[in-house]
């Protein structure tokens, strides 16, 4: 019999669990095989009803972050052989409210990334006739590291400053705004300064750093926020000074 | 049996250890920079109190001096200096995440900035050891 390896699933029914449970399943142990895989031959054949989210299976679509051995990853990125001789335990994303075995409610991420408004804004539209809004390499590359965001949470589990505090815009919403605010297409920097640079936005952030150790597009959120808050506080003094001219 | 409910139960939230900055290095790394505050404060305080036994003459500067005698005080200090190096040594290495230095098309590399910060420190910190300890 080939190899096998024990993964310590979450288990938890809102209808019938109060609380979840861990179940043990033995799985084949094979050199190409990802956590995902583990999880798909436990859905496939062993247990049907295993709940968890994933999609493109390579890393793009940010669907499958999990906790595994306590660390927040990228399910299809996490190789089984690296936990070998196991158990291996996943559990749902930390910091997220559980809604069945390995499945987390987001919508509050998701109603924090919209808040930051992750838009170009224009002052005035051009018409279409009048072309694209060109940009240099030299400009994208100011802030493509930050446009690599898959929106798959992994910081936010990783942060205990959202762990304490739900309140918190957290790192990838942050990020992104500062993708936005460094587009020299982008015309919104003030918009959503004030939202920013509230108390639950950057200044929340106690820069812990782990939600950039974990991040697997290597986006640097801890790096973002800090580099607004530089930002946040310039124009703070530049309004102070100039109470009238600063905007 | 399960039910089908229309809207489903909020989700069970797992609520945050009080000692959750225990389970894990980094945490605890971020914990133990973010207390190395404590210390620098309690040298910026024991710098008031010098400059004031200094004012007050010799015999209140004598006094300061048998205090720092104290083993007790001698072993806080001897934690405070860890701290405030720990300080030290993280505040830098974290300056270049925050001071995003564009040269030419390209980012300044890290050394470039945390570079002229430790240079300043060994700078200040001989020109303090010389005055002090010149005889």
């Amino acid at each position: 019999m080939a190899e096998q390896i024990a993964v310590e699933v979450t288990r938890f029914s809102p209808e019938r669990d109060k609380t979840p449970s861990i179940q043990s399943f033995d799985v084949p142990l094979r050199k190409e095989w990802v956590v995902l895989d583990a999880l798909n031959y436990i859905k496939d054949k062993v247990d049907g009803s295993l709940s968890f989210r994933w999609s493109c299976r390579m890393g793009v679509c940010g669907s499958c972050g999990m906790m595994v051995n306590g660390e927040p990853k990228l399910t299809c990125a996490t190789f089984l052989t690296d936990y070998a001789p196991g158990p291996v335990r996943i559990e749902p994303l930390k910091n997220f409210p559980v809604m069945r075995d390995l499945i987390v409610e987001i919508n509050d991420f998701l109603g924090k990334l919209s808040k930051v408004k992750p838009w170009i804004i224009r002052q005035k539209e051009k018409p279409v006739t009048e072309g694209e809004y060109l940009q240099t390499p030299e400009q994208l590359d100011t802030y493509k590291q930050f446009s690599m965001c898959i929106n798959c949470l992994l910081c936010y589990a990783a942060c205990p400053v959202y762990g304490l505090d739900p309140m918190f815009s957290g790192p990838a919403a942050l990020a992104l705004a500062q993708r936005y605010n460094m587009d020299s297409r982008d015309e919104g920097k003030e918009e959503r300064m004030d939202i920013l640079s509230q108390h639950d936005g950057i200044w929340g952030c106690t820069f812990v750093g782990e939600c950039t150790q974990v991040c697997p597009k290597h986006v640097d959120p801890a790096g973002a926020i800090q580099q607004y808050k530089l930002t946040a506080t310039q124009e703070w003094f530049k309004s102070f000074i100039m109470p009238k001219g600063a905007k | 049996m399960a039910t089908y409910t229309e809207y489903p139960p909020k989700g069970y939230r797992v609520r945050m250890s009080t000692y959750w900055w225990l389970g894990k290095w980094p945490y605890l790394k971020f914990t133990l920079r973010e207390i190395s505050s404590v210390f620098v404060a309690w040298f910026v305080i024991e710098t008031l109190l010098q400059i004031n036994a200094l004012i007050g003459g010799p015999a209140a500067y004598t006094e300061f001096q048998d205090f720092f005698r104290n083993p007790l005080v001698i072993a806080l200090n001897v934690i405070s200096l860890f701290f405030v190096v720990f300080h030290t040594f993280t505040w830098f290495n974290l300056a270049p995440k925050a001071m995003a230095v564009r040269m030419g098309g390209k980012r300044v590399p890290n050394i470039l900035i945390s570079g002229p910060n430790y240079a300043a420190w060994v700078v200040v910190s001989a020109v303090l050891a010389w005055l002090l300890l010149r005889g």
